[in-house]
């Protein structure tokens, strides 16, 4: 087992663990409520980011001098930081950053290693192999330490170059995935009998195949979207996510954190940490539920 | 089994190959010159090129790799330009606070997380196994770089229980050493805690329907004995393959802990490296983090084949 890196890879490998999850609930009661209460979080979640210019916001770099450090108010719904910037204006703008780089990333991981996934598990062979220890090696290089460093010396930073490095992170994990599971349904007696009756190879993976596996690669990409803004997050605190003053939510946590902020205004960092950890809950559960409403408990990565 | 250990041990040396590769390139091919940071304002082109010539860095990549890990074999991994301290010097000043962050919070992990997965198994879905299950479920969505404010904030800022930050040396005095060091681990094995309870409690409910439980039961033994001497050891292999994995988020949340908390680690002095452009630091900390990543890795598989046959023939 390669745990890939950094962050909660570790989740996505713990979760592949037969018996890992609870008890799986019966079919019939579907995804349940608190998986839409979820969906809906993220989704809302989402919306404010893409709607953040329209909104009636505060611009989050305005410094108001004379409104430094104040409570949540009716003029500062979560109050200012310590340079009187609007912590709701900034925690908005700032989520823009954090959920592109969770969600880009892993649709590219997804399209990119979930066909080659797809494709590798299904015909097997050399091009497999290499695919195989190619994902092994990227896997064993600890990926935080690899794009803090890559960032580094690639200056500037831009989000485009953090999109490509995330993908690259997330796209072997996804091709593992995508592959353990077409793996465990190539050998089985609906793929054969769809060849028997001279099924097109295109025809198999994508009505056959994809269908049964897609399931299993959605959980994962969840928690893939979870871990991505988890070292989105790290990467801000550390201050090598994107350059200031593009706030990142881990840009703040760390404004809030640093010159004695934490004393003075515990709010700076607690509004961004809560936002995080509700995200994170949210995308977690839905992930939770997915695998036992599809019962994925074999993937062997 | 010797073969099997051997095809680990090749495999071992290759990624470990290929990690100084990766090091040495990430740092070289890159644009940025680092020669412009050490010079700063005397830069002129003849400084340059005197510097180029020092360092070595006019010969090609291959030869300036040869170099690097010919000197690796030698235990010299360069001189920092920086603080022109040797960079074996200033790994034998991190590594023991990184391993004492470690240990430190996996004990404080499993001390937390056994106890509790041993009293929610036995009666699952009721009120205690509920909470404890909600409860660390939440902690998996806690990353370290909220979950270590948060604690600073209640800890030393409202509390004053602890100091907010700084490190003092185990050989200087054990009473200030942990209480700089306990608020760092407690925020590492938070994740811990969420991975190490889950998989124990699942394992632990999938043996207790065992016939031998039964059989222990009929035969009278009390609950306790039962789950410590009966059920905890079949039910840890996934504890330890969890132990595995959470290696790697270990590894990220060193990073953002040593920062938060100013210790000066692997994370913290190879992130200062990196903003300095300390290219030789940079190249010799990520490679000793990433090998060090590999092996306990390769380490904790060893170990889980062992005791469990069946992941050999996996």
């Amino acid at each position: 087992m390669v745990a890939a890196d950094a962050g909660t890879e570790s989740v996505l490998a713990i979760e592949a663990i037969p018996g890992a999850t609870g008890a799986a609930p019966s079919r019939r009661t579907g995804l349940g409520a608190l998986f839409w209460v979820c969906a809906g979080w993220v989704a809302l979640m989402a919306l404010l980011a893409i709607l953040a210019g329209v909104l009636p916001l505060k611009a989050p770099n305005f410094q108001d001098y004379s409104a430094v450090n104040v409570g949540p108010s009716v003029h500062h719904l979560l109050g200012t930081d310590d340079l009187g910037r609007d912590l709701l204006a900034r925690i908005i703008y700032g989520s823009r950053v954090s959920l592109v780089i969770g969600f880009a990333p892993v649709a590219i991981g997804l399209a990119v290693g979930g066909s080659l996934g797809l494709l590798a598990g299904y015909r097997g062979g050399v091009a497999d192999s290499l695919l195989n220890a190619l994902s092994f090696v990227i896997l064993a290089f600890p990926a935080l330490l690899a794009i803090m460093v890559i960032e580094r010396f690639w200056q500037p930073i831009s989000l485009l170059k953090l999109i490509v490095l995330f993908a690259i992170v997330a796209a072997p994990q996804l091709f593992r995935v995508m592959r353990a599971t077409t793996l465990s349904y190539a050998g089985r007696e609906f793929v054969v009998a769809a060849r028997a009756t001279g099924a097109t190879t295109r025809r198999i993976l994508l009505r056959e195949l994809l269908p049964n596996t897609l399931p299993a690669a959605a959980s994962f990409a969840l928690i893939g979207v979870a871990i991505a803004i988890v070292l989105e997050g790290a990467l801000a605190f550390l201050g090598l996510s994107v350059s200031l003053p593009t706030s990142s939510l881990g840009n703040i946590i760390n404004a809030g954190v640093n010159n004695d902020n934490l004393t003075l205004n515990p709010y700076i960092a607690l509004w961004p940490s809560l936002y995080i950890f509700l995200l994170l809950t949210a995308l977690n559960l839905m992930a939770d539920r997915l695998r036992s409403y599809f019962d994925i408990r074999e993937v062997k990565l | 089994m010797i073969r099997y250990v051997g095809t680990r041990l090749l495999q071992l040396v290759v990624i470990c190959f290929l990690i100084s590769v990766a090091a040495f390139l990430l740092v070289h091919l890159l644009p940025g010159d680092p020669t412009l940071a050490i010079l700063g304002p005397n830069d002129t082109p003849s400084a340059r090129a005197t510097l180029l010539k020092q360092l070595g860095l006019n010969h090609s990549l291959v030869v300036q790799y040869w170099t690097w890990v010919k000197n690796i074999f030698h235990g010299n991994l360069g001189v920092s330009f920086l603080t022109k301290q040797t960079v074996s010097n200033a790994l034998s000043v991190a590594v023991p606070i990184d391993l004492e962050l470690v240990i430190v919070s996996q004990v404080i992990a499993l001390v937390v997380a056994v106890p509790l997965a041993l009293v929610a198994a036995l009666r699952p879905n009721k009120a205690f196994d509920r909470v404890a299950t909600t409860t660390t479920f939440g902690f998996l969505s806690l990353p370290t770089f909220v979950a270590g404010p948060l604690l600073v904030l209640l800890f030393a800022v409202e509390l004053h229980a602890v100091p907010a930050t700084g490190f003092v040396r185990l050989s200087q005095s054990f009473g200030s050493n942990l209480k700089s060091v306990i608020l760092p681990s407690v925020t590492l094995a938070i994740g811990s805690i969420a991975v190490y309870y889950r998989l124990l409690r699942a394992d632990l409910i999938s043996t207790l329907q065992e016939d031998f439980v039964t059989m222990a039961r009929a035969k009278g033994l009390s609950t306790p004995y039962i789950m410590l001497r009966h059920v905890l050891r079949p039910s840890s292999f996934s504890l330890l393959a969890g132990a595995g994995i959470s290696i790697g988020t270990l590894f990220t949340g060193a990073f953002v802990v040593e920062v938060l908390f100013q210790l000066p680690g692997i994370g913290y002095q190879l992130v200062q490296a990196i903003y300095a452009r300390d290219y030789l630091v940079v190249q010799g900390m990520a490679l000793v983090a990433a090998v060090a990543f590999v092996v306990v890795n390769f380490g904790v598989d060893f170990l889980l084949t062992l005791l469990d046959p069946r992941v050999r023939r996996g």
